[in-house]
Parts: C-alpha cells; sequence; structure tokens
C-alpha cells in the first residue's frame, strides 16, 4: 500500500498498519493479528466485488500497480531491447524488442509509465511521441519479417499532446500503424494491463486476440477529458467514467475485447508474480488458438470490419 | 478561427463572419463560399462539398438507410439520443457522413464528406461504417476514392465503438491499396483527433484547404499540457504543409479540378 493509494483502498491500509503495529509482538497479538487478517481480507473482498467504473480508472492508474518493464521482467526471457525509429529519436515512452516467452521466440512492445519521478520524467508517462509509434511499426515490421509472434502491452494515458509531436505527424504516426499492423503476416496478441488512453493506445492494439486486465480500463477519451468536454465541468470524472462504458467488463460486452485476465483479490499490485502467472497462462493459450489460424491478417481485420453498433 | 454562415431573414444574404461583408447567396456559391471581399472561407457542410466537388447531377448516394443508435445509452449534459435527433434536424442526415459514387470531371469516383454541423463530424459506428463499405464499393467496382474530412474526431458519445471505427477504415483503406487504387485526402478545417489519427492521414495523396486547422490534438489540450501559448500558425494547413505533413494546399476552387487531375495521372480505377 502506498500514501497514494486511492480513498477506497485507505480502509485497508488502515487494517495493515494496526496488523504492523501488532506484529512487533507476534506472540502477545497472535490473536488479535488473526482477526484483523481475516476481517482484512474480507474488507478487501467486499471493496472489491463492488468496485465502481471510476475505481477501476484509480486502480488502472494504481501507484504500485505493475509497469510493462515488470511484465517484461517477469514473463518474458533474454530480451534485447531495440531502439529507435531510424528517422529521429528514441522515444523511452515505449520499450520495444526481442525476446522469449515460455521458449517461444517473439517480439515485445510496450509502452511504459516510469516508476521514480525521473524515470516518468524520461519516460514522458507513457505518454509516446511519433517517433515512439514509429519504433514500435519498426518492430512489428522486423517480427514480420522474420515470422514472430508480437506480444504488445498496453498502458498509456494517450499519445502526447505536444508542439514536437504535431510537428512530427503524430495523427500520421498513429494512422500508419493502425494499417500497417492490420495487415501483418504474423500473431498479434495485445493487452491492457493498466490505461488504454484511446488512439495512442489503439496504435498499439490492432490485434488477432485483444485481452485487458480485470481492472484496466480502455477508452476513447479519459474520464476527465470526457468530464471537462461533455459535462462542461471537470469535476464530473466518476460519472463520466459510468457512462463512456470503459471497464474490461464493458468492453467483452460490446465485442471490443475478447478476454478478461483476472487479477489477484485487490489488483495486480498486490502480488505481481501471481499477476504475471495468470497473464502468462492467457498469452500462451491466445497464441496456440491463434497460430492455428490461416490467415492472421484477415483473422484480424474480420474483427475489426463487424466492430460498431447502427440499424439499417 | 471559427467560419459559418450567418442567415440574413430571408435567407438569401449571408454574412462573411471575418469581414461582414454582405453576400448573395448565389453570388457566394458561384463563389465556392468564399467571400469575395476578404477571401475568408465560409464553413460548409458535406453537402456543399459534394456539390463542389461533383460534376452537376452526378452524384448517386449511397448507403443513406445506415442509422445511429445509442450503444452506450450515453448521456452528459443531454441523452445522446437527444442529441442525434437534434443534429439530424439541424442537417437533414442521418449522421455525418454522405457518401456514393459520382463523376469528378468526368472521372469516375467513390466520394465521401464529413459535415461539421453534425456533431462536429465526429466518427462514431455509422460514419466508420459508411467509409468502409464506400472503399468496399470502390475495391468492388476499381474507383478511386475521395474523402473530404471535416471533424472534430471520434465521437466520444459511442465510446470505444467509435474508437475501433479508427481500425477499421485503416483497415479497409489497407485493402484499397492492395487494389492499388488511390484514395484522395481532402482535409478542411478542422481535421482532428481520431479522423486525423485514421483515414484522413491515410490519402495517398493528402490536400488540404488553405488555413485549415489540422492535427491529433486540439489546441486547446497541447496549451493545457504544456502550459505555454501555441505559436502563430500552428498546426494550420501552411504551417503542416511547411513540416511536410501534406502534400499540398489547394484552394477551394480548385478542389474538383485538383482532384481529376490526381486520379487522371494515378489512374487505377476505371476512367
Amino acid at each position: 500500500m502506498s500514501e497514494l493509494s486511492p480513498e477506497f483502498e485507505k480502509p485497508l491500509l488502515k487494517i495493515e498498519k494496526k496488523i504492523k503495529g501488532l506484529e512487533v509482538n507476534p506472540i502477545k497479538n497472535e490473536k488479535e493479528i488473526t482477526a484483523l487478517r481475516e476481517k482484512l481480507s474480507k474488507t478487501r473482498r467486499k471493496i472489491f466485488t463492488n468496485l465502481s467504473p471510476f475505481q477501476r480508472v484509480q486502480l488502472a492508474r494504481h501507484p504500485l500497480r505493475p509497469l510493462f518493464s515488470d511484465y517484461l521482467a517477469g514473463m518474458f526471457t533474454n530480451f534485447i531491447e531495440l531502439h529507435g525509429d531510424r528517422l529521429f529519436a528514441d522515444d523511452a515512452a515505449i520499450i520495444g524488442g526481442l525476446a522469449e516467452f515460455n521458449g517461444i521466440r517473439c517480439a515485445v512492445i510496450g509502452q511504459e509509465k516510469g516508476k521514480t519521478t525521473a524515470e516518468k520524467l524520461k519516460r514522458n508517462f507513457g505518454m509516446p511521441q511519433p517517433e515512439g509509434y514509429r519504433k514500435a511499426l519498426r518492430i512489428m515490421k522486423l517480427a514480420e519479417k522474420f515470422s514472430l509472434p508480437l506480444f504488445t502491452f498496453i498502458d498509456t494515458p494517450g499519445a502526447y499532446p505536444g508542439i514536437g509531436a504535431e510537428e512530427r505527424g503524430q495523427a500520421r504516426a498513429i494512422a500508419v500503424n493502425l494499417e500497417e499492423m492490420m495487415q501483418l503476416q504474423i500473431p498479434v496478441i495485445a493487452v491492457v494491463i493498466g490505461e488504454g488512453g484511446s488512439g495512442g493506445a489503439l496504435a498499439l492494439g490492432v490485434s488477432n486476440h485483444m485481452m485487458m486486465l480485470a481492472n484496466s480500463v480502455y477508452s476513447v477519451i479519459s474520464p476527465e477529458g470526457c468530464a471537462s468536454i461533455l459535462f462542461r465541468d471537470a469535476s464530473k470524472a466518476e460519472e463520466a467514467a459510468k457512462v463512456l462504458k470503459l471497464t474490461a467488463q464493458d468492453l467483452l460486452k460490446l465485442g471490443v475485447i475478447d478476454e478478461i485476465v483476472s487479477e489477484p483479490m485487490g489488483g495486480a499490485h498486490l502480488n505481481p508474480p501471481k499477476q504475471f502467472e495468470i497473464l502468462s497462462k492467457s498469452l500462451a493459450a491466445a497464441l496456440e488458438a491463434i497460430n492455428k489460424k490461416r490467415n492472421y491478417s484477415e483473422h484480424r481485420y474480420k474483427k475489426f470490419r463487424q466492430m460498431g453498433e447502427f440499424k439499417t | 478561427m471559427f467560419f459559418f454562415i450567418k442567415k440574413s431573414e430571408d435567407g438569401l444574404w449571408l454574412k462573411c463572419s471575418a469581414c461582414n461583408e454582405i453576400t448573395y447567396k448565389k453570388q457566394l456559391v458561384a463563389n465556392s463560399y468564399v467571400c469575395a471581399k476578404c477571401g475568408n472561407y465560409f464553413r460548409i457542410g458535406g453537402k456543399e462539398y459534394l456539390n463542389l466537388l461533383c460534376d452537376d447531377g452526378s452524384f448517386i448516394e449511397y448507403f443513406s438507410d445506415i442509422k445511429p443508435t445509442d450503444p452506450l445509452n450515453f448521456y452528459d449534459v443531454k441523452k445522446y439520443s437527444k442529441k442525434l435527433k437534434e443534429a439530424q434536424k439541424k442537417t437533414g442526415t442521418t449522421d455525418a457522413f454522405t457518401c456514393g459514387l459520382c463523376t469528378i470531371d468526368g472521372v469516375n469516383a467513390c466520394i465521401g464528406a464529413l459535415n461539421f454541423a453534425f456533431m462536429g463530424g465526429s466518427m462514431g459506428s455509422v460514419v466508420g461504417e459508411k467509409i468502409t463499405m464506400l472503399v468496399e464499393k470502390a475495391i468492388k467496382e476499381k474507383l478511386p476514392v475521395v474523402i473530404v474530412s471535416a471533424s472534430g474526431g471520434a465521437r466520444m458519445q459511442e465510446g470505444i465503438l467509435s474508437l475501433m471505427q479508427m481500425a477499421k477504415t485503416a483497415g479497409v483503406l489497407a485493402k484499397l491499396a492492395r487494389e492499388k487504387l488511390p484514395f484522395i485526402s481532402v482535409l478542411t478545417n478542422p481535421t482532428t483527433g481520431g479522423v486525423s489519427a485514421s483515414f484522413a492521414f491515410l490519402g495517398d495523396i493528402i490536400m488540404s484547404e488553405p488555413r485549415a486547422l489540422i492535427g491529433f490534438a486540439g489546441p486547446r489540450v497541447i496549451e493545457q499540457t504544456i502550459r505555454q501559448k501555441l505559436p502563430d500558425g500552428f498546426q494550420k494547413a501552411e504551417f503542416l504543409l511547411e513540416k511536410g505533413q501534406i502534400d499540398m494546399i489547394v484552394e477551394r476552387a480548385e478542389l474538383k479540378s485538383k482532384v481529376a487531375e490526381v486520379f487522371n495521372i494515378l489512374k487505377g480505377g476505371k476512367s
């Protein structure tokens, strides 16, 4: 737990603090500790089985939530990082390279928000510039050339809205990734591990199998953005989160994602190794299923082709 | 800078929002909706762009039966279903994209235009589906495609489904490219967000009207993020041309002939 934890986690924090205090003398306080532990898990269950959409947003952005670099270290071996877009720069908001997953050679790309303040600044809080998307595309094409399956990890507030990003064609960079990803002749598996922020997330998300961790979110706009633009009231973010239908559960119902990956009770941050194990199983199963498809790009296109709701 | 048409009481006279000059409507139309006095571009709708680009009487509308729903039961200060009805009443169209087949200076083409007056020209399921169907039609008929954009981006009221239209339209354009059929994207004021970050920036040729605002993020969002004022002319068509992001700036009155010229060289489709 962290002091920066969201409000709804505070009751848990309180109990944990109490337990810690009693643990100074574990033998004497054994009974009380056991009771509190039980209370802790009960309270946690109660909170986490009734999460509101906005609480999921808070979990997706939780300061202790595992980031892409954690999944990379926890689930992949022999990672070889590749840098740069060969055009302008190396964008640290996106990490990508070659690796092995369960002994299978692959490419892996994801957005990285960074943990420490220094790292967050270096990684631009996980908000890629055009060169980040162009680096990602370069690695995707490399994967295609050498017939490697591609895994992408999505965790971004969105593509960076800045002067340089506009000058260097942020819109074009995203658009090209959408078009090119759609055509990749390799299996593409994407997972939203935290925040799926609009076009900046989708630019890594055109996949054969799209999954979301149970407490991640994926949305056309942030609840805060929606609140200030549509509700004309920045304080309405909670309500905006509800109407936007941005939870994994919503997206599964809308046919936008293929799978919800469960999280340990209390969220991925309570037990990252467990989370890696759960996600590894899902990735392996998804890869096995997609490997059986004859035409990866056509399979991908058909999925997206039928998205949307209208009447005739 | 916003350009809009202020209707006089009888609707025959229009006032320029930049110089206040009052012009007879017929005259303005003849001048491609550009103020004869100050050169200001009046903001016009998708149908006006179709009139500007298509040979007289050649346009046949397609896919007009695709209508919007309210898949999320969305509301903000108003219900989305209500906003839709208001926009439909205001524009006389079911959604923000009108498309079909036409000839442009004699060249057969598939054409579509976004209408900014319909919820900011935003792309939801209907816009995405119609663009996809239009491009599929082009593939089937072996025709070139031209799309005129004017949009704030993805339609927030349809949430994630709007976002997915970006991938869908990009995907169908990849198919068009494989058939070696040309796609001209015409950007007008404004073209931003999920529209610029998908089909609008995937043109073989990208042309823009003068002074149009074009970008990924809107200027307000950028200013709030970087906490500084943006330089003059930032994200205007002229700026994008200088930065290498678009092929050319074309005066509104020249759009039609320029599109036909490009199609005549690229060929690719039936002529």
